[in-house]
């Protein structure tokens, strides 16, 4: 069963009308399958048209889609060998972050991905993808051990933010965030960041400080979520759309303000419509990327990646 | 009836106040007793009644902190103006205009320099009259200006945070200045210089996430609330009371994130003992007795006995850690 998006409402018409026609051609009428084909490229065309043009909040509607690839589909789908590795040794296993080896193209890399989990039962597991201070302690743990083992470094980000709770807040969620940060701008392997969802302030940048910043097409990334800021700027849950559009959370707004490096294409229609062809897209991204900073050595890594960071909305002088 | 006291009675209150030049009388926002305003200075804007510590501003913290009260502030660069041409009911740029006309600052920050207990420091201290001491690219401008002049000076850095957070007027960007921040005081760090953060009332979301949870120490003011979610925002996803002292900096030091909870008054010689003992790590120069000379200097008094103070004065020839020259 397809979860069509209510600005998706045309196309999800069109397709039952295909799928209708299929059902009839049982009883043997000959030109269902011209119409059936006439259909299609309508569908086709109906798509194009929507996601040429997706307003900001579409786009968050879109990163928020529970059948996008999460990050444990772009490990099933780009890494072999995968061992994944658990617990920030000091706590507990936070199952809103997810890590561990594997060989990205023959190369071994760690890989860590805030995983917002598939099926309602692993969705309350995973606390939706927001992870608790061990969730952060684990994810500093693996880039550090990248570090020693020289293995470049690739995170999944996709969460609506770090969890709002007492326990959190009683371990340290602020410091583990901060720690986080830290360590990737320490580390003197290649980090590449993909925003494969939604990118959701504090508790995404977190593990978001990569020599190379990559997001999906229809990926956003924010300070905020357009709902808090609305209710906060405007007081008003009204004014969502308003907020999305004013804080440019989109990637063609964040590739222009300079922030991220590049914008991974989906399929038409979305990942979402697709997710094999959009994980084969984001493969080649990283692929490419990851060749690049292959040629520097650490620590040249390590300043650029700093260096760029600085720059990051700075004064003229 | 909202609408008066959100709206018309703060409009009011700016009109009185001009009015009259001297506030004499502040109420307490703890206890609600009024204070006679020199009162309230000398005590250094704490509470005489319950020890409520008020929140102050830059000026104020830098002259308390400071040998002397005296100190030099540095020059910021003017941030650049609206980068996302933010607009929600009312237009970024009038609001950063407001802000900066009633503060008389760039931005959220003050950047200052002096000595503590005769020691280099620098000082960033925000200002939470300055748009809740959001921290946008001014205030990330200003804190790695902070950290450049630290590592000239050879000197400590010690940032007072007090702030709401991310500045979402500037969206991704303010998003943005967490891993800048961090990326400053990083050199800091490897200059082998201290990094003290005094958290402040209040010290929330991306400036606690950042910068401010990375010092070798951490101080936090009595009663400060200091956390990374609003309580709003968890009592909203978790739908239970909050525990007594939630968030507060009492809380964070059984919770183990800061090192002391210290007053107001104890504050300065807590930070110059802090930064002798890490700057000055040798035990200092002893004053050997000279021989008395053999002749009587006529006219002269006789030596009078060194009343040790001069040891404060031995140069420091210590080079940070990290440093090979
Ligand atoms: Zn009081």
């Amino acid at each position: 069963m397809r979860h069509f998006l209510d600005f998706e409402k045309p196309i999800a018409d069109l397709e039952g009308k295909i799928e209708e026609l299929k059902h009839l051609s049982g009883t043997g009428e000959m030109n269902i399958a011209d119409e059936v084909g006439k259909l299609q490229a309508k569908v086709e065309r109906q798509l194009r048209a929507t996601y040429q043009k997706l307003t900001a909040w579409q786009k968050v509607q879109v990163a928020r889609h529970s059948d996008r690839p999460h990050a444990l589909d772009a490990i099933e789908h780009l890494i072999e060998d995968f061992q994944p590795l658990a617990g920030d040794r000091s706590f507990a296993d936070d199952a809103a972050i997810v890590g561990g080896i594997g060989r990205f193209r023959g190369r071994s890399v760690m890989v860590i991905g805030t995983e917002k989990g598939a099926t309602t039962e692993q969705r309350v597991r995973r606390s939706f993808g927001m992870a608790r201070p061990e969730g952060y302690r684990k994810a500093r743990r693996l880039m550090q051990m990248a570090d020693r083992f020289a293995l470049p470094i690739l995170t999944f980000v996709d969460t609506a933010g770090a969890y709002p709770g007492i326990d959190a807040e009683a371990r340290g969620q602020a410091e583990a965030i901060a720690r986080s940060i830290e360590t990737c701008l320490a580390v003197r392997v290649p980090v590449i960041a993909t925003i494969i969802g939604e990118g959701g302030s504090g508790g995404a940048v977190a593990l978001a400080v990569g020599n190379r910043v990559l997001m999906f097409e229809h990926a956003v990334y924010s300070v905020i979520s357009p709902e808090g800021c609305a209710s906060i700027l405007w007081r008003s849950g009204e004014f969502t759309k308003d907020a999305a559009e004013a804080l440019k959370m989109t990637a063609q707004d964040l590739e222009r303000l300079g922030v991220i490096d590049a914008i991974v294409p989906e399929p038409l229609g979305g990942a979402h419509r697709n997710p094999k062809v959009a994980l084969s897209s984001l493969g080649k991204a990283i692929g490419e990327a990851l060749d690049d900073l292959a040629k520097r050595d650490g620590g040249q890594l390590r300043i650029e990646r700093r260096d760029k960071f600085l720059a990051m909305g700075a004064a003229e002088d | 009836m909202n609408w008066i006291t959100n709206s018309v009675l703060p409009k009011i209150q700016a009109l009185v106040r001009r009015e009259v030049p001297d506030n004499l009388w502040h109420k307490c926002v703890a206890c609600g007793q009024m204070i006679f305003h020199r009162d309230l200075e000398q005590n250094l804007h704490v509470c005489p009644e319950c020890g409520h510590h008020l929140r102050i501003g830059p000026i104020e913290r830098l002259k308390m902190v400071f040998d002397e009260g005296k100190y030099d502030t540095i020059q910021l660069p003017k941030p650049a103006l609206d980068p996302l041409k933010f607009r929600d009911q009312k237009r970024y740029t009038d609001r950063l205009r407001e802000a900066q006309t009633k503060t008389g600052r760039n931005d959220a920050m003050v950047v200052a320099h002096g000595t503590i207990g005769g020691v280099p420091a620098v000082a960033a201290v925000f200002d939470f009259g300055f748009m809740g001491g959001s921290m946008g690219t001014g205030v990330g401008d200003a804190l790695v200006r902070a950290a450049k002049l630290a590592e000239t000076q050879n000197a400590a850095l010690l940032v007072f945070p007090s702030s709401g957070g991310a500045r979402m007027q500037e969206g991704i960007l303010s998003l943005m200045q967490m891993p800048r921040t961090v990326a400053a005081v990083d050199r800091i760090k490897e200059r082998g210089l201290p990094f003290i953060v005094i958290l402040t009332d209040p010290t929330t979301g991306g400036v606690t996430a950042s910068f401010a949870m990375l010092g070798d120490i951490h101080l936090a003011e009595p009663g400060s609330i200091i956390g990374f979610a609003g309580q709003r925002v968890i009592q909203e996803t978790i739908r239970e009371q909050l525990p007594d002292g939630f968030q507060r900096a009492e809380y964070l030091l059984e919770h183990g994130m800061v090192d002391a909870v210290v007053h107001r008054k104890d504050l300065k010689a807590t930070l110059g003992r802090i930064l002798a003992l890490l700057l000055r790590p040798r035990p200092t120069a002893q004053i050997v007795a000279l021989p008395q000379p053999d002749v009587e200097i006529p006219g002269k008094a006789p030596a009078t006995k060194d009343d040790g103070k001069s040891t404060n004065h031995v140069a420091d020839t210590r080079t940070p850690a990290g440093e090979s020259d």
